[in-house]
């Protein structure tokens, strides 16, 4: 198993929906790779902080945190949820459906 | 509280609250509006006061249960606990259309802009908002719809009423069978 | 069909300025998300798990051909060049851009099209017979009078903020196509001892955790008296529903509360009040709007059809094709053609931008430019002369869009799920994927017959699976996906709610369980039965037995 005390950040963009990740920086990626993990509660709740302030300012909605693990040093999530999340629809690679918008 | 009345924003003379020493400490208040509970426990005190009175009904508190003192009342306030608590609507078209109450009816509470023009067709003609810049705001929102599909209390003419007038001058055909409807 | 006249157009117009203007006070921080949600919600938007999610409304599931070919524009131009057909006659965008909505909107109100109460705790997108206007069995056309009801619920000052959502749902025929005992009002036509049609009133009808049948209220309700009391229930309902809990907030909860009875006379109470005033129906008004849906211009043809005949001869597929999706017409010599949004293996309900557009020509190459949406997440063709069957047929199969199995178990009902969906708690479509692969053989399908199979992602069961024959619902235990199986569930005139057969399956049991079932109803069977009246005889045991066998790996 992996150690499931890590977590990070996620939202949606206002203006199009789209699924992003709080970085290191303090913007919102669109690649998990991107984002800032917490590895304690205490930084946890200082991201968390730091998002809903943005979700005031009305640049993300709804930010939450959600664990991840690390493989091979990236930030993998964990939960049907978040993966669905991550990778787009499981329901088949034509229409479009599976990959964010170029 | 700015007070948004008849499409102005306008001074607001009366004291809505529910902490007062005593019944005969509403007499130096003015006009005054008090909750159903004051109202049912004080209600010989509060007539004896000879005061311009005011009722504040909270959701769920239906106008049929003060429909014999309502002739009492020169205002009645409805609360919206949360904007998405609709039950004041109701309450306000049952006060103007069963019991024919003709007095300001004020809407308190969480009164939102969006909802202005539904509050303004249940019958509501004054609004209490939290802040000055929320009631300047809200102000145009009326502006934004001429048409509408049910009979309400605002007095707009429905768009049912305004075919039926339009067929009447002439200026707008009936349904033209179904040939014209199929070449859409 | 219904037209919009200059009221209608300036209605619509100007709700679409007034949520531009809602959009730009929301990007520009006026407005909070809590204040936005229910004003975008009452537009139709949702903002769901990878992206927003815009759906509209098709009222009583009637469409033109140029209305399908600005949705299928729409797909191309805003979305990623799909879209996503509801049971509830409704179609799904999954990838609009908040800012880009408006522009939306503007393009179906220039169809006489929108998006309004679509979501949210209103009155919604009334639906009807898919068939209304063209089935044999009908009185009456019941999109007259959900035309009707969809102008008096638009923007109702009374009732656009109800304790929860309120769905109606109208037919004209005594067979049920429009699961009327599933909504909020059913309204179901009859006509009185002297041939006057009115509405038996069912009311508190609802699925999602708590499922119940609709009761019947009022027996008779003549026409003219219709809006009157629907205002009566929606006042009461208003008043008293639940707000304090969300899953006791439906009508149901209220009815099944106080008691049919007592729910019926507050109605008949309120209805007293206010009946025979401003919101009577008058006759005038009612055929103003009946004219719209007059029959189209039909010929006479014969009810034989050599051609049809020949053709179902030469071709085991086209016959097979015309066995399951088509039905009769109330007209001679035309049929009713059903183009299957569910290929095996494929997205139930899906259609691309391109099968959207070869759709709309084709009914005006073959019918009267008019197109249907069903219950069952599938497009219909109302008037095609059945000379045409075939060469509709070979046209729909080049597009893919000729599966023959309406109304067969690959014809699987399923709602978005976790693919899409910010309520799931499992995945619906790949399930449904892989369950209609295993029925993909064309004969097999054939010979288990009709039986309707549902998937929902979540207990708000907007797959209405406790509806079917065979029922799924995915949970989440504990991070992972389960899938719980009801037997016995309709959908029709006999509405009922299915049974939980017994402990819930994994992602990987689950299509063999289903085969499982389909397995025991074969060897129970006797001739010509189908699953729902073989079960209803047998009872849950045989299927018990079988599933829960020990020498069935679980």
């Amino acid at each position: 198993m992996p150690t499931n005390s890590i977590q990070a950040i996620t939202a949606n963009r206002l203006s199009d929906g789209m699924v992003v990740y709080l970085t290191a920086q303090g913007q919102w990626s669109e690649r998990i790779r991107d984002c800032q993990s917490a590895d304690d509660p205490g930084m946890a709740e200082a991201l968390i902080a730091q998002a809903r302030q943005h979700a005031e300012s009305g640049q993300i909605v709804g930010p939450y945190l959600f664990k991840i693990a690390r493989q091979d040093g990236h930030p993998v999530p964990l939960g049907r949820r978040e993966i669905i999340r991550t990778t787009g629809p499981s329901v088949g690679t034509d229409l479009n459906r599976s990959k964010p918008r170029e | 509280m700015p007070l948004i009345k008849h499409g102005k924003l306008v001074e607001d003379t009366w004291h809505d609250t529910d902490d007062f020493a005593d019944v005969q400490a509403l007499a130096a208040l003015g006009p005054v509006i008090v909750n159903l509970a004051v109202w049912r426990q004080h209600r010989d005190a509060i007539l004896a006061l000879g005061g311009t009175l005011g009722l504040r009904l909270a959701p769920g508190q239906t106008p049929d249960i003060v429909a014999a003192d309502l002739h009492r009342f020169s205002l009645i306030a409805l609360e919206f606990a949360r904007f998405t608590d609709g039950r004041a609507y109701s309450q306000a078209r049952l006060l103007r259309q069963r019991h024919g109450f003709k007095g300001e009816l004020r809407a308190v509470g969480e009164v939102l802009r969006d909802q202005l023009t539904f509050m303004l067709r249940c019958g509501f003609d004054s609004f209490s908002v939290d802040t000055k810049r929320q009631a300047e705001s809200i102000l145009d929102a009326v502006a934004e719809f001429a048409h509408w599909y049910q009979p309400a209390l605002d007095g707009a003419a429905t768009i049912p009423a305004l075919r039926r007038r339009a067929v009447d001058r002439g200026e707008a055909a009936a349904p033209a069978g179904c040939a014209a409807n199929w070449a859409y | 069909m219904y037209r919009y006249d200059e009221f209608d157009h300036a209605f619509v117009t100007e709700r679409v300025a007034q949520f531009r203007a809602q959009v730009a006070r929301r990007v520009s921080g006026e407005l909070s998300e809590d204040e936005f949600k229910p004003l975008r919600l009452m537009n139709g938007l949702y903002l769901q798990l990878h992206a927003y999610m815009l759906r509209v409304a098709i009222p009583y599931g009637t469409l033109s051909a140029l209305q399908l070919r600005k949705l299928a524009h729409i797909a191309r131009s805003y979305d990623r060049g799909y879209g996503h057909f509801t049971t509830r006659q409704n179609i799904q965008y999954n990838w609009p851009k908040l800012g880009e909505v408006p522009d939306i909107l503007a393009e179906l109100g220039e169809v006489e099209m929108h998006a309004i109460q679509t979501s949210g705790n209103c009155i919604r997108n009334t639906t009807a017979d898919p068939l209304a206007g063209v089935a044999a069995d009908e009185i009456d056309d019941p999109r007259v009078y959900a035309e009707i009801i969809r102008q008096w619920s638009t923007l109702h000052p009374e009732f656009s903020f109800l304790p929860r959502k309120f769905k109606i749902a109208v037919t004209g025929a005594p067979n049920d196509r429009a699961v009327t005992r599933g909504h909020d009002i059913g309204l179901r036509m009859h006509r009185d001892d002297t041939g006057t049609p009115g509405f038996e009133v069912m009311v508190g009808g609802g699925q999602g955790r708590t499922p119940i049948m609709a009761k019947t209220i009022r027996s008779f309700l003549p026409v003219d008296h219709l809006l009157s009391y629907l205002e009566a229930i929606l006042r009461v309902y208003n008043q008293l529903g639940r707000r304090d809990n969300i899953y006791k907030a439906r009508i149901k909860i209220l009815v099944q509360g106080v008691g049919v009875e007592a729910f019926a006379e507050m109605v008949e109470a309120e209805w007293r009040h206010i009946r025979d005033g401003a919101l009577d129906l008058p006759a005038a008004e009612r055929d103003r709007i009946a004219a719209y849906f007059a029959p189209p211009p039909y010929e006479d043809l014969s009810a034989d059809c050599p051609a049809l005949d020949g053709a179902i001869d030469a071709d085991a597929r086209f016959a097979a094709w015309v066995e399951s999706n088509v039905h009769p017409h109330k007209r001679a010599g035309y049929a009713i053609a059903t183009i299957s949004l569910k290929p095996h293996g494929g997205i139930p309900g899906d259609a691309s931008a391109a099968q959207m557009d070869a759709v709309a020509d084709l009914s005006e190459e073959y019918g009267f430019g008019e197109i249907r949406i069903s219950y069952k997440q599938n497009l219909i063709l109302p008037d095609i002369p059945k000379a045409d069957l075939h060469a509709l047929w070979l046209a729909l199969d080049s597009w893919g869009l000729a599966t023959a199995n309406a109304g067969r178990i690959s014809d699987i009902i399923a709602c978005p799920g976790l693919d899409y969906c910010n309520l799931a708690n499992a995945r619906s479509i790949p399930i449904a994927q892989r369950i209609s692969e295993r029925f993909a053989d064309l004969a097999r399908e054939r010979a288990v017959g009709d039986l309707s199979l549902n998937i929902s992602g979540c207990i708000n069961a907007c797959a209405h699976h406790h509806v079917a024959n065979i029922g799924i619902l995915g949970v989440d235990k504990k991070g992972t996906e389960f899938y719980q199986i009801t037997l016995g569930g309709v959908a029709d005139e006999n509405a009922a709610v299915g049974a939980i057969i017994g402990p819930a399956f994994d992602e990987m049991q689950i299509a063999d369980a289903v085969e499982t079932i389909v397995d025991v109803y074969l060897q129970q069977r006797e001739t010509d039965e189908p699953f729902i009246d073989t079960y209803q005889r047998i009872g849950p045991g045989p299927f018990k037995e079988k599933l829960y066998a020990p020498d069935q790996a679980r």
